[in-house]
């Protein structure tokens, strides 16, 4: 999981990436929530593929999903690279990332595809979420975007326009220590 | 195992606006009245305040505030001729839940609807021949009329704290107003909100145009007003965490800040939370309620006695409540019989995405649900319809409603959506980019109605709510003029370096974000041959049962619901 978020969102020249933010960690604790055991995912059947225009129909809760997912990833990494998905060099971990993103691997019941969108939506929100979630340490996400978190009020500042916002921000935790 | 309750005079299903509402004006003409809420009792303080309440992940992506899918949610076809599937988590929309249901996560955007919209069909038909309205459109109009609707729409502006500047006041238009407001008794309590720069930017362009662009009305109050109750509000403090999460403020208007507190001191007034409701009891002829039956906190099947109902639940939620207590004819739209759960509507929204240079600093986290520099210019009938071929309209702004980075971080099409070239993007653009939004009106069809599932049900065994619908091609057309019209504005704004429109196309999609306005199913009318209730909402064939919110709309304006159903 480390291996793979930090590919979808690596550090480079322009900082930190979503394994440095901590987006692993995050994304197990959002797996154990009751969001990751299928609170807000109406679960009951028949399990039917409808339209595109009627959306997700598989009975994988997202916690299930990770799981299938994350075996299938470093499966298929060893059968095309005989190493574990880890173990492999960024551009090979991109490519696997890639052909996944495309839904060109073989997961069984789960389309790759699939699991390629859950993944990239889980590390953006745990690169971009609150700290108090595990994610975004240091804030490194809020950082790198310029967002400046929980600030108390913008009353005396929205009107004063294009002026570069340059205070440090602020999360949950900092703001209820204050 | 159930139990049946002493009987009170009123029993309202729903504590939102509508149930909140009307509650408390017949407790205090001393009616005995009960709202039945199916969420969770939650007040500005303790659930909303900061910091914790400032949590994105929490209230924008995980539904904190939203209707569970998972004990309740709708089936989804486009043609009746499809099988319909349930909607396992929301996208199209976000139904409101718990106590002041979707008045807490509102936006608080507050308009009132033009006069031409409550005479839709006669008003098109006069200026432009029956031929307007293609065969498939079921628009009709209303049994009201702007003018006698004035004094109600007067009387929610104070008790929401109405922000904004009048540009009509008895007919008599105002200087620096939108020329285009229907007339008002009387100017807003508080002044207009505070714009922020991408909204002054668009202003900028579109009055450079020759348009009429205006600070958008809000219920987000902005400085300290004690309401028409007695109960006070303060300013807005445009912390950019609004549509989506609960006020901490005080200043976002909801049942909990503008009605309840004043309600609950009633002693003919009761809420009783966590109280799902399954049916309204009809007598053995069927002409008459006698109650409802809901489960209560802990699970109890109970039967609530009363002389009259109202179903206040969120808006089509009161036309699957119809269906289930078998009140009023379904609809068929093979025969084009029957009127519970036609006249569907949504709102056919689209956006133009609009990146700038690096100099120009938008600072998008300031913000607030309803801060906007709108325009009325293309709006219902305020323009010429003949060259174009549709009915209705839609307002284009720039609303900077927030800057929470898991959902507000646009980069051009065609970029990467990972990796370094993304992460180089996301960091460029944050700041540098914002969307036009365009609001349409939404006309319904004869194939587009909600009906009973029956394959899918609730936690409680009970059918989920159908909705088959497609777009008509009059919205379709509407949206791609909008779209052009929302494009030039963004192509003309100073610092823009990319304007890209996005119009709504075909098929309607349960996957599509498109607003939480969904409307119908228990329209409105004078003819109980194509609505459900008279013009007093009340059930024309269970007078005893009222019908209140937008599930009474015959078909749906540009203009966001709130300040009509209030």
């Amino acid at each position: 999981m480390e291996a793979a978020v930090g590919r979808l969102i690596p550090a480079d020249e322009n900082g930190p990436g979503a394994k440095e933010a901590g987006v692993a960690a995050f994304i197990d604790l959002q797996l154990a929530s009751a969001w990751g055991n299928g609170d807000h995912f109406y679960s009951r059947g028949p399990f039917v593929q409808g339209t595109p225009q009627q959306g997700y129909q598989l009975a994988f809760t997202p916690a299930q999903m990770f799981r299938i997912g994350i075996a299938g990833l470093d499966q298929a990494a060893r059968q095309a690279k005989g190493a574990a998905f880890a173990d492999l060099e960024p551009e090979r971990q991109d490519a696997l990332l890639a052909d996944a993103e495309h839904g060109k691997l073989d997961f069984g019941a789960l389309p790759s595809g699939v699991f390629f969108g859950a993944l990239l939506d889980a590390t953006m929100e745990g690169f971009f979420s609150d700290p108090i979630h595990g994610g975004n340490q240091d804030k490194v996400g809020w950082k790198l975007v310029g967002f400046p978190g929980v600030h108390a009020s913008y009353a005396n500042d929205i009107e004063r326009h294009n002026v570069a916002w340059t205070r440090p921000p602020a999360s949950i935790a900092d703001a209820a220590e204050s | 195992m159930s139990k049946t309750l002493p009987p009170v005079d009123v029993v309202l299903v729903g504590g939102g606006w509508t149930g909140t509402l009307i509650g408390k004006e017949l407790a205090a003409a001393g009616q005995r009245v009960v709202v039945l809420e199916r969420g969770e009792p939650r007040w500005t303080s303790p659930n909303f305040q900061a910091p914790g309440v400032r949590d994105e992940l929490k209230y924008g992506r995980r539904d904190e505030l939203h209707q569970n899918t998972a004990t309740e949610t709708y089936t989804f076809r486009n043609r009746a001729d499809e099988t319909a599937l349930p909607m396992r988590r929301w996208q199209f929309a976000s139904p409101g839940n718990h106590l002041g249901g979707a008045g807490v996560h509102w936006s608080g955007v507050l308009y009132r609807w033009d006069p031409v919209e409550f005479k839709l069909r006669s008003h098109y038909t006069k200026r432009y021949g029956a031929k307007i309205f293609s065969d498939d459109i079921t628009a009709q109009d209303w049994p009201l009329t702007y003018d006698e609707l004035e004094s109600y729409y007067d009387r929610f502006d104070r008790l929401v704290g109405a922000s904004g500047y009048a540009g009509n006041l008895k007919g008599v238009l105002q200087p620096g107003g939108n020329p285009f407001e229907p007339w008002r008794s009387n100017p807003y309590p508080n002044p207009p909100m505070k714009v922020p720069y991408a909204s002054a930017l668009f202003g900028e362009a579109a009055l450079k145009l020759g348009y009429h662009p205006y600070v958008q009305p809000s219920a987000l109050s902005t400085r300290p007003y004690v309401n028409s109750e007695g109960l006070q509000m303060n300013g807005c403090v445009y912390c950019g965490f609004c549509s989506n999460f609960g006020c901490e403020q005080f200043a976002k208007a909801s049942p909990q800040v503008c009605v309840l507190p004043a309600a609950l001191k009633l002693p003919t007034f009761e809420l009783r939370t966590n109280s799902h409701v399954l049916r309204v009891n009809l007598d053995r002829e069927r002409k008459r309620a006698t109650g409802v039956t809901y489960v209560d906190a802990a699970g109890v099947e109970t039967f609530q006695p009363a002389e009259i109902v109202f179903l206040c639940a969120f808006a089509i939620n009161n036309t699957r409540l119809l269906l289930l207590s078998g009140i009023g004819k379904p609809y068929d739209p093979s025969t084009g019989e029957g009127v519970v759960g036609r006249n569907y509507t949504h709102q056919t929204t689209s956006t133009v995405s609009l990146f700038f240079d690096e100099e120009t600093k938008l600072n998008p986290f300031m913000a607030a649900g309803a801060a906007a520099v709108t325009m009325d210019d293309f709006c219902t009938d305020n323009f010429d319809h003949g060259p174009h071929g549709f009915v209705g309209g839609g307002y284009v702004q720039i609303q900077v409603v927030s800057g929470a980075p898991i959902g507000n971080r646009a980069v051009p099409p065609g970029t990467p959506v990972w990796g370094s070239a993304w992460k180089k993007a996301v960091k460029r653009y944050y700041n540098h980019s914002m969307p036009i939004t365009i609001t349409g009106s939404n006309l319904p069809v004869r194939g587009g109605y909600l009906s009973l599932d029956p394959t899918y049900t609730d936690a409680w065994g009970q059918p989920l709510l159908r909705i088959t619908y497609d777009l008509p091609d009059n919205d379709i057309k509407l949206s791609a003029f909008l779209t052009d019209k929302g494009t030039e504005i963004g192509k003309a704004m100073r610092g823009v370096t990319l304007a890209v429109g996005n119009p709504r196309k075909k098929p309607y999609a349960s996957t599509s974000y498109q607003s939480t306005h969904i409307n119908g199913g228990a329209a409105i009318g004078n003819d109980p041959k194509t609505s459900v209730t008279n013009r007093f909402g009340q059930c024309w064939d269970v007078p005893n049962v009222f019908v209140a919110g937008s599930a009474l709309f015959p078909q749906n304006s540009c203009f966001n619901p709130t300040g009509t159903i209030g």
